[in-house]
């Protein structure tokens, strides 16, 4: 049955080729825009979750309330025993400890006075403990523009922008002038070791990097950070196992009213990601449905023109004795394998077309030149398993509902007029 | 009508007579708050959310142009100077040998923490060149009896548009100062206590600024030693002194 639908739908191109087009191109849209919305959210979330949220994040109380502001007066204090218990009861996810502190950098002339400043928004991590994983996790190697990673205390990475903008050369010392954890004036001089370019305007602007010690020392921050993230072995972020450890982490700590006492957040809490996943998700399904009612009128309406076209050969098949609902399964069948074709090219297409999207990439830098949020200025597009099949149902739905709005008008016919119908 | 000239008839010369007499208080105070020069041994008491901690330094200042602190302790902040000359600011730190400068909307930055900003540290301006002034009404603080006086900025680079201060009718001393953004919004609180008698004049020892943006108790600014009108060298207001 199968096999003589097949031969043809293929064999006439009047019945097919028109819907099979039609089918193709709205699945491939549906496949290329699904990847690049992916690919786009799996940036943002990776890119978030990687230098902002962790997949879970730990701070204070008082410090959460307020970490717009870096207030790293708030900050833990006595951060590594709670760093070692986590990597004891969670030893399943990585845990580093990070400072954000934002200030100055001074560029000195000859004299050791100011020749240039600019805003600082620096972020100290486990540089030096390569156990930590920081520097791959950060993808620091492939972001430096220059220069070499700082080896000892003293020396810092500092932001492309940065050199540019103040005439700064690799081996140039600046001054960090800042507050430290009790507010009073924080001073540390900095050798540059090399410059970076994230490819994020708001991590790259004023960016200055330093391991973690340096900055204890530099904010009076002894055995304290500002925030402990933690992240999946895989460095995949899943919600629900992060959700799960959330709420077992903060019940523990329910009874306890001290504001220092710590919080932790999964990277959907953060930074409105969770806002943000939804807003796409709604508009990734409304494209969809909207996809599908609009294709389901194109195809019900070429479903139509091929009624009239095939009106005679159904005329035939009524007078022959062959039921009304067999004619109309077997367009249903049709139309089925009309649909997998057009699916099946539509979704060769658009991964196709996804593909080189997640290489080329679509540079949105010029639009985030003032953007604090995490995002990265090339947007790429992923091909993920799930784009081998979505494609389908969009494709299958409408051309299948399509010819059902369409072959009702087989049930209206009226085998009495049937011969006369056909001597025309 | 009738009615209504004869309420402006009696309004007008109140009204007249309120403005030369704010005028008058605030000279008073000026008196008081105000001078060529002096030489201040202070301590500020930050109070934290997790700790307090207290900074003393010596300042000295020469109309409200030029002004040189240094900070004498604790420890970290031991050795760190400031020098105001004009609108600029230079700051230098021993820990890292370094001059650096600040201007413009740094200078409205918080000062070791504390909820005073250099320009706050540093203002020594009469007020009577910053501001319009009027009576706004009388209030008892503390058992003392104040005027509240209203100030709109008469020229365009004050750190506050408008100020309300409560004072002294006794004293010409301010007992309470409230100051404004241009919006109209509060943005400090400053209660002054412990006011005595210092060389001839009343003046506050200990004043409280609260950020009224920020949670917690405030700075307290506590005057241990003050000298009026004291001659002060010039090369103290040169760039020079800071890295002595």
């Amino acid at each position: 049955m199968i096999k003589f639908l097949l031969k043809g739908v293929l064999g006439d191109k009047n019945r097919s080729l028109l819907p099979i087009i039609i089918i193709s191109i709205g699945v491939a849209l549906t496949v290329l825009l699904s990847g690049y919305i992916r690919g786009a959210m799996g940036d943002i979330i990776n890119q978030n979750a990687r230098f902002d949220t962790g997949h879970v994040k730990i701070m204070t109380r008082a410090y959460a309330e307020n970490k717009s502001q870096i207030p790293n007066d708030l900050a833990f204090l006595g951060v590594d025993s709670l760093i070692n218990e986590l990597r004891i009861s969670h030893s399943n996810m990585t845990w580093v400890k990070r400072i954000r502190f934002g200030g100055i950098i001074d560029i000195p002339d000859d004299k050791g006075e100011t020749k240039g400043q600019g805003p600082a928004s620096g972020m100290a991590i486990e540089l030096f403990n390569t156990n930590s994983g920081e520097i791959q996790r950060m993808n620091i190697l492939s972001s430096l523009v220059q220069g070499t990673l700082p080896k000892q205390a003293g020396e810092a990475l500092i932001g492309q922008e940065f050199v540019d903008k103040l005439g700064l050369k690799i081996g140039d010392k600046v001054t960090y002038f800042g507050s430290t954890m009790n507010g009073s004036m924080a001073f540390k001089n900095f050798t540059i070791t090399g410059s970076v370019r994230f490819g994020t305007p708001a991590l790259d602007k004023g960016a200055i990097i330093i391991d973690i010690s340096d900055a204890q020392t530099m904010l009076d921050m002894e055995d304290g950070a500002g925030e402990i993230l933690g992240f999946e072995s895989d460095e995949i972020y899943d919600d629900e196992k992060a959700l799960a450890l959330t709420e077992m982490f903060n019940a523990k700590f329910v009874n306890n009213t001290d504001e220092f006492a710590p919080v932790m957040l999964r990277l959907k809490d953060q930074n409105n990601l969770a806002g943000y996943l939804d807003y796409v998700d709604v508009y990734s399904a409304m494209f969809v449905t909207i996809f599908v009612i609009v294709m389901s009128i194109v195809l019900w309406n070429t479903g139509l023109l091929g009624g009239l076209r095939r009106y005679q050969e159904f005329g035939i098949r009524l007078a022959l004795g062959e039921s009304k609902g067999h004619i109309y399964r077997t367009l249903i069948y049709e139309a089925t394998l009309i649909g997998i074709i057009g699916s099946i090219v539509g979704t060769a297409i658009g991964l196709g077309g996804t593909y080189y999207l997640q290489l080329v990439g679509i540079d949105i830098g010029k639009y985030l030149e003032n953007a604090t949020m995490l995002m990265p200025s090339v947007i790429r597009a992923q091909v993920t398993p799930e784009l081998f099949y979505i494609g389908f149902i969009p494709g299958l739905f409408a051309m299948v509902f399509g010819t059902m709005l369409s072959g009702i008008g087989i049930y209206k016919r009226q085998t009495a007029a049937l011969f006369k119908e056909l001597e025309v | 009508m009738r009615y209504l000239l004869l309420l402006l008839l009696c309004c007008g010369p109140v009204t007249a007579q309120s403005e030369p007499k704010a005028a008058s208080i605030i000279k008073k105070v000026d008196e008081n708050m105000s001078s060529d020069s002096r030489v201040t041994e202070s301590q500020m008491i930050i109070h934290g959310r997790r700790k307090s901690r207290t900074v003393s330094s010596t300042g000295y200042s020469e109309g409200y142009e030029k002004s040189f602190t240094e900070y004498l302790s604790p420890a970290r902040e031991k050795g760190t100077k400031m020098l105001k000359l004009d609108d600029r600011l230079w700051i230098y730190s021993p820990a890292t040998d370094r001059v650096i400068q600040l201007s413009g909307h740094m200078l409205r930055q918080s000062v070791m923490g504390s909820d005073l900003s250099y320009e706050d540290m540093m203002e020594n301006r009469k007020l009577t060149e910053m501001y319009h002034v009027k009576i706004a009404g009388e209030e008892t603080i503390n058992g003392r009896l104040t005027w509240i006086l209203e100030l709109d900025a008469k020229v365009a680079d004050v750190p506050y548009v408008k100020r309300k201060m409560w004072i002294d009718q006794e004293r010409f001393v301010p007992l309470k100062e409230d100051l404004f953004a241009k919006s109209g919004q509060l943005l400090k609180r400053v209660t002054m206590e412990d006011i005595a008698q210092i060389g001839g004049r009343w003046y506050p020892r200990k004043m409280n600024y609260k950020d009224m943006l920020k949670d917690g108790k405030g700075t307290d600014f506590i005057v241990s030693k003050i000298e009026f009108n004291a001659p002060i060298s010039e090369h103290l207001f040169s760039k020079a002194v800071l890295k002595k």
